[in-house]
């Protein structure tokens, strides 16, 4: 040790700036407690995957390893399997999507297939469209690139169209420049929303006039519980429309295998810039899955995740009702979010240790945003816990939110209190948090 | 010596992500020191799964409660099962903050001015009398922290009188207690102090200077965020009567074998007590770890002569 000290890390000053965010922070380090069996965690957004048979896997597997093993071991094509592309065209076509086998990219979830559009399209300082609030994690992509990410206000209905026109025209009048619109229109994440058809259409004809691509992610549209959403706005939009699909709601993520379906240029720099990250794709994961929709009943186990989600959703809004009666909260056709507001003085971000403390937890509205927006907000996923687990959760939620009231309300504050922490990392919790 | 260690680390406290971090780092070192070690978080299976194993010792790397508040280290008693560290009663009074100040205190410590005030009180007495007393009696920066925890979790140091109020809800979230305390302007240094059966033992002092100013949760646990000169750069003589002070604390509060006194030395020199942890953090960012190896120590060696010493004390 030198008489200058040491930080413990002597590559400090050698990080790229984009990486600013990337760092432990206290809000953080409070969901490493909800991996533990005491707490009901409405934190994650894990999927339920014990409502897929094993066996369906397994004889995927053994097939797979007895009819194409080595093959599958090996590396494969940048653009993916063509027998998984065929499948792939099957699943889009029940959201009214039809497409060639070549315009699509296999994509290693379809989180990559964000990076690599954002890697492609996004110099620091461009503005990125997105809902408010939005994918957390979409967001740590784009504030990875150093985009300037303006959210867009939504209702009941999904994204507004007229605070669309309204945000683009206000970042063209600063002179920005605006590489996409990215939305999850689909029973968003996290708001549990879905955007009308009538609006579909709407803003489609509205980026198209003002020359903006539209980045549609979905992957919870075929999670429907009380009949199906509208189709894709791919559906309707081949040009000016990337679309970015996933086995990972649909049979399991563990797999990693989500895809982007796009216009002939940009999938083509999709391939390159895939190969350039990854090489390509599992091919393991590729052949498994093909298998599996060659063979299994892969529509009829969709409508058995419906079915366990449709009862989960109805746990937490029942319990809501009886718990929370005085919040509101968003009303999902689908997906696996409710996204409820809280008392205007309310932070969630700084409840979350009595939250933790009672044995629950949940997703600070915060870390949906961008511009620190949110903090009266938080998202429960209701896709992981059982019923009964969702009902005692919620009831410890009101536990937390009415001592966080009473508390607020000893020290007189009916309005909300300043932030004191930094705003410096991102909060979301960890992808494998149930 | 110790041939199969049983490393507690996790558990459900606000503290788990550090305590994985410690614990598992003091698995690898004795692990590379030939130490047989298991690894476990604690939860329910726990107190049946040491009456059937029995180790020969324990080794909590558990940070905040039950880890720290005594309640472990007094069943392990019961189950009669070596255990690194303090026992029951002196951890339960390090491990409250203000009785710890008032211990150090007694034994001759200097410590800042502060009240301990329970989240009752603001509701009895009302709140705005209560922080117009506080504003009156101390001048300058506060520190607002919960009576219980650490990792700087729920601290606030308060420049701006208006931000009184929400430093105190932050602190009531994680605990029903505050300590409002004075604070003191100086050099923020810490003392580990290891004892393996021949008295305890003070380290060199570590220097902290963290970028932000604020020796915050982020400021421990992101590398390159603080800076640590160990040894400290203060003088000779002040760096003797800061070890004395920790040692005294260490001692006035009966703990054992391991512990981290918090230090801030003032402008005249004189060292201020801000809380001894029953058990400092031990992940590769953490200063008791730092302060070993400046002092020549291999982490291996020292972790397992701590486990020896616990199971010659049990004999």
């Amino acid at each position: 040790m030198t008489s200058q000290g040491t930080n413990l890390d002597q590559w400090y000053g050698h990080y790229a700036e984009r990486t600013a965010g990337l760092a432990a922070s206290e809000v953080r380090a409070l969901f490493a407690v909800a991996s533990r069996p005491e707490v009901v965690s409405l934190a994650g957004g894990m999927p339920y995957v014990s409502a897929l048979p094993k066996e369906l896997v397994s004889n995927a597997i053994e097939r797979v390893m007895r009819d194409a093993g080595p093959v599958a071991m090996q590396y494969g094509s940048g653009q993916g399997m063509p027998a998984l592309r065929e499948h792939i065209l099957d699943v889009m076509a029940l959201e009214g999507i039809r497409a060639g086998v070549d315009d699509i990219v296999v994509t290693t979830g379809s989180q990559h297939a964000l990076e690599l559009m954002t890697k492609l399209f996004v110099d620091p300082g461009d503005v990125v469209l997105a809902e408010g609030p939005s994918y957390v994690t979409a967001i740590t992509v784009f504030k990875s690139f150093q985009a300037d990410v303006r959210h867009v206000p939504m209702d009941e209905f999904g994204l507004i169209p007229q605070a669309l026109r309204e945000t683009i025209a206000r970042v063209k009048a600063e002179g920005g420049r605006i590489k996409f619109l990215y939305t999850v229109p689909t029973f968003n994440n996290p708001a549990g929303v879905t955007l009308t058809w009538q609006r579909r259409l709407e803003i489609l004809e509205l980026c198209r006039a003002e020359g903006i691509l539209v980045l549609e992610d979905n992957p919870y549209g075929l999670l429907y519980f009380d009949g199906p959403p509208p189709h894709a706005m791919r559906s309707v939009e081949e040009e000016g429309v990337v679309y970015l699909g996933t086995f990972s709601k649909t049979l399991a993520p563990g797999f990693r295998v989500g895809w982007a379906l796009a216009p002939h240029a940009i999938r083509e720099k999709l391939v390159l810039a895939n190969e350039a990250a990854i090489l390509s794709p599992s091919s393991f994961s590729q052949h498994i899955i093909a298998e599996y929709l060659s063979t299994a009943d892969w529509r009829g186990q969709i409508d058995t995740f419906r079915g366990v989600y449709r009862e989960r959703r109805d746990a937490m809004l029942t319990a809501l009702d009886d718990y929370l009666p005085d919040l509101s909260w968003t009303h999902p056709t689908g997906g696996f979010y409710v996204w409820v507001t809280l008392p205007d003085n309310l932070d969630s971000k700084s409840m979350l240790p009595r939250a933790v403390k009672e044995l629950v937890a949940y997703t600070p509205g915060t870390a949906f945003y961008a511009d620190g927006s949110g903090r009266n907000r938080i998202r429960l996923s209701f896709c992981y816990p059982t019923p009964d687990f969702i009902r005692e959760g919620i009831r410890r939620l009101s536990t937390v939110i009415n001592g966080e009231l009473e508390l607020l309300s000893t020290f007189s504050q009916t309005e909300p209190l300043p932030m004191l922490r930094p705003e410096r990392s991102y909060h979301n919790p960890p992808a494998n948090l149930g | 010596m110790a041939t199969k260690v049983l490393v507690l680390a996790g558990g459900i406290s606000h503290e788990r992500d550090v305590s994985l971090r410690s614990g598992r780092r003091v698995a690898d070192s004795l692990l590379a020191h030939g130490i047989q070690v298991e690894l476990r978080d604690p939860d329910a299976t726990l107190l049946h799964y040491l009456r059937e194993t029995r180790p020969d010792v324990v080794w909590p790397a558990l940070h905040g409660a039950s880890g720290e508040d005594g309640a472990l280290r007094g069943l392990l008693d019961f189950i009669g099962i070596p255990y690194v560290g303090s026992r029951a009663d002196a951890a339960r009074l390090a491990w409250d903050k203000p009785t710890g100040k008032t211990v150090a205190g007694r034994a001759g410590v200097r410590t800042p001015a502060s009240i301990t005030l329970p989240r009752d009180a603001f509701r009895e007495l009302g709140a705005n009398g209560i922080l117009e007393e506080i504003s009156d009696e101390f001048s300058g920066p506060l520190v607002v922290k919960p009576a219980q925890g650490g990792s700087a979790q729920g601290v606030t140091i308060v420049e701006d009188r208006s931000l009184l109020p929400r430093a105190m809800v932050d602190a009531y979230t994680y605990w029903d207690v505050v300590l409002i305390e004075q604070r003191i302007t100086g050099t923020e240094i810490a003392i580990g102090i290891i004892d393996s059966g021949d008295g305890p033992v003070a380290l060199p002092a570590v220097e902290i200077e963290p970028r932000s100013g604020v020796y915050s949760f982020e400021a421990r646990y992101n590398a390159g965020e603080t800076r640590f000169y160990v040894p400290a750069r203060v003088s000779d003589e002040i760096a003797e009567r800061a070890a004395q002070a920790a040692l005294t604390a260490h001692s006035a509060l009966g703990l054992r074998h391991l512990s981290r006194v918090d230090l801030i030395v003032d402008g005249a020199g004189t060292p201020w007590f801000l809380e001894a942890n029953v058990l400092p953090g031990l992940t590769e960012t953490s200063i008791l770890p730092q302060a070993l190896e400046a002092a020549g120590h291999d982490l291996g060696w020292v972790y397992s002569a701590l486990a020896d010493a616990a199971i010659a004390e049990s004999r």
